[in-house]
């Protein structure tokens, strides 16, 4: 029986969606246990927080100065001590998790599934690649431990009405003092996060400048969404560069995706495919975004954008 | 210093893949072939850092099939110092590629290894980072912006929180991001001067390197699609739809 251990991501004292995501993923195993192990400088209210995830078995409390930031290289080392006891290790496929996880698989001398899309047995997993053109089905070996990352927008968020036990751990891995955490400037928004917001409304080169882009925000604000852009706007300098939705930017599954002045390049549709109702707004009638868009409207988004908000 | 780059040959991102239709897997005969984009970015601020002094020489290492001739050439044509070929005629999976890396970084004491996030093909983004864990020093994933000073460089990353900012002693791991530059375009006399470069093959087998192949494909499928909607006629009809749906007040 599978015994699941999830790397639980959290900013400022916030545990991050990603993690109840990944324990869907680890329910979908019929796992016998899941427990989360957040590391942090003072990892206890997290934790709290982690043990409000509906089933999870225990959560592992792992407090240590060097955690204040989340390091790979030093994370990694002290995950690999915990992991030892699990069949499965699993992060979010976040930046967080795509930077940490490949550093435990190695440390552990076995492989790490990416992007974790399905589960089809302890063992076998589907994950995308080419940008999400091909699905592969992916079996890892039966006598050792799975590494994975899990694709958090193919997964639902686990409820939080759960009560695990918290347990404060400790590690005896030294850890290395080579790289140091120096600043994290983030975009200040009171606007809901892109990655987990139901709604989110993105802008693209059409907008033509950061100034018009205001009209996306004004929409957003309307109806409480969050504010996305493709990769075309943001190498424009419309907007910080944490906006971008796509193959390499996040990859999101809001239930309602709103897409103007977008064309839809593959690498754009990457991100945006597990949405539940795509709309888009775009002069082009032949525009590639209106292949997958459940709604079409061909116009001019200068006209439309403020009706649209008018009538919301 | 010296700096390895890694540099992949992979399906051009310009091409729509398409799965065999008996699941064994892509077709990839007679597709254009192109440098990873990210692993270009790479290979461009190697350039950079070697053109402003902080770099010495610059290295593209490339794991791929003998075919991969013509695709290291473009890389000495943008114009690193020399490079090195091993070749596997089969695909290898990340662990195996940052074990032959480790081979080579013993071998050629880089301060600096740059690659790619990710590689386009198997979009895994893990082969900078088991490197970095094996070699025991630090990494800096999705580099925007590279500042070298002395024995340390200041690495700013794009996370999704924003823009963090590591400060990492050296030598060191770094893979780049989309927004770090612009690669230079290769000129034709760059790609006669190329010829005269050297590059250095070796076989897969004669690294004795332990395969970390452990990942066994069993099956390819394509996405599934979605179906293609409605048009509507104007704003109001948009809200109506929405409405019905429930997903706006």
């Amino acid at each position: 029986m599978s015994r699941v251990l999830i790397i639980a991501e959290h900013l400022n004292g916030q545990l991050n969606s990603a993690t109840a995501r990944c324990v869907s993923c680890a329910q979908a195993l019929a796992a016998e246990s899941i427990d989360i192990l957040v590391l942090s400088d003072n990892a206890d209210a997290i934790a709290g927080q982690a043990a409000k995830i509906s089933g999870v078995s225990k959560v592992l409390s792992l407090s240590h100065a060097s955690n204040a930031h989340p390091v790979a290289q030093v994370l990694a080392p002290q995950i690999v001590e915990v992991a030892k006891a699990y069949s499965h290790v699993f992060g979010p496929s976040t930046t967080f998790g795509k930077d940490l996880m490949p550093c435990v698989a190695a440390l552990l001398g076995v492989a790490q599934v990416s992007d974790v899309m399905s589960v089809e047995s302890a063992h076998s997993s589907k994950r995308p690649i080419y940008a999400g053109n091909a699905i592969i089905t992916v079996d890892a070996p039966a006598d050792a431990i799975v590494v994975a990352t899990v694709r958090t927008a193919s997964w639902p968020a686990a409820e939080m009405s759960g009560s695990a036990a918290v347990e404060a751990v400790s590690v005896s891995a030294a850890l290395p003092t080579h790289t140091r955490f120096v600043s994290l400037q983030q975009g200040k928004s009171d606007r809901p996060d892109l990655q987990s917001a139901s709604k989110v409304i993105s802008g693209g080169r059409a907008l033509g400048s950061a100034e018009n882009f205001s009209i996306i925000y004004s929409l957003a604000d309307k109806i409480g969404a969050a504010v996305g852009a493709s990769r075309a706007a943001v190498d424009a300098g419309y907007v910080p560069n944490e906006l971008q939705v796509g193959q390499t930017g996040k990859i999101i599954a809001p239930e309602l995706y709103v897409a103007i002045g977008i064309s839809g390049a593959i690498q754009h549709l990457t991100g945006i495919k597990d949405a539940g109702t795509i709309v888009a707004i775009n002069k082009d009638a032949e525009a590639p975004i209106f292949e997958v868009a459940d709604f079409g409207l061909v116009g001019d988004l200068f006209q439309i954008i403020p009706e649209l908000e008018s009538q919301l | 210093m010296k700096i390895l780059v890694g540099y992949k040959r992979v399906v051009d991102y310009n091409v729509r893949i398409q799965v065999k239709p008996d699941g064994s897997g892509v077709i990839t005969d007679g597709v254009k072939l192109s440098a990873n984009p990210f692993d270009d970015i790479a290979l461009e601020e190697a350039l950079r850092l070697r053109d402003k002094g902080l770099a010495t020489e610059v290295v593209v290492v490339t794991l791929g099939p003998a075919d991969c001739q013509a695709h290291i050439r473009n890389g000495l044509a943008m114009g690193a110092n020399r490079a090195i070929h091993v070749v596997t005629e089969s695909a290898i999976q990340p662990l195996t590629a940052a074990r032959v890396f480790m081979k080579l970084i013993e071998k050629e004491q880089p301060g600096l290894v740059l690659m790619g996030k990710q590689a386009i093909d198997d979009d895994a983004n893990q082969t900078g980072q088991m490197l970095a864990t094996l070699w025991g020093r630090p990494q800096a994933t999705f580099a925007s912006l590279i500042a070298i000073d002395g024995e340390k460089a200041q690495v700013t990353r794009e996370i999704d929180a924003g823009l963090e900012t590591l400060e990492v002693d050296l030598p060191a791991l770094i893979t780049v991001d989309l927004r770090l530059n612009e690669p230079r375009f290769i000129k034709l006399p760059d790609i006669m001067k190329a010829k005269s470069k050297p590059m250095e093959t070796l076989a897969f087998a004669d690294l004795s390197v332990e395969s970390g192949d452990f990942l066994n494909t069993t099956h390819y499928a394509p996405p599934a699609k979605r179906s293609k909607g409605v048009m509507v006629k104007d704003v109001a009809e948009l809200v109506a739809a929405l409405k019905t749906k429930g997903l706006v007040a």
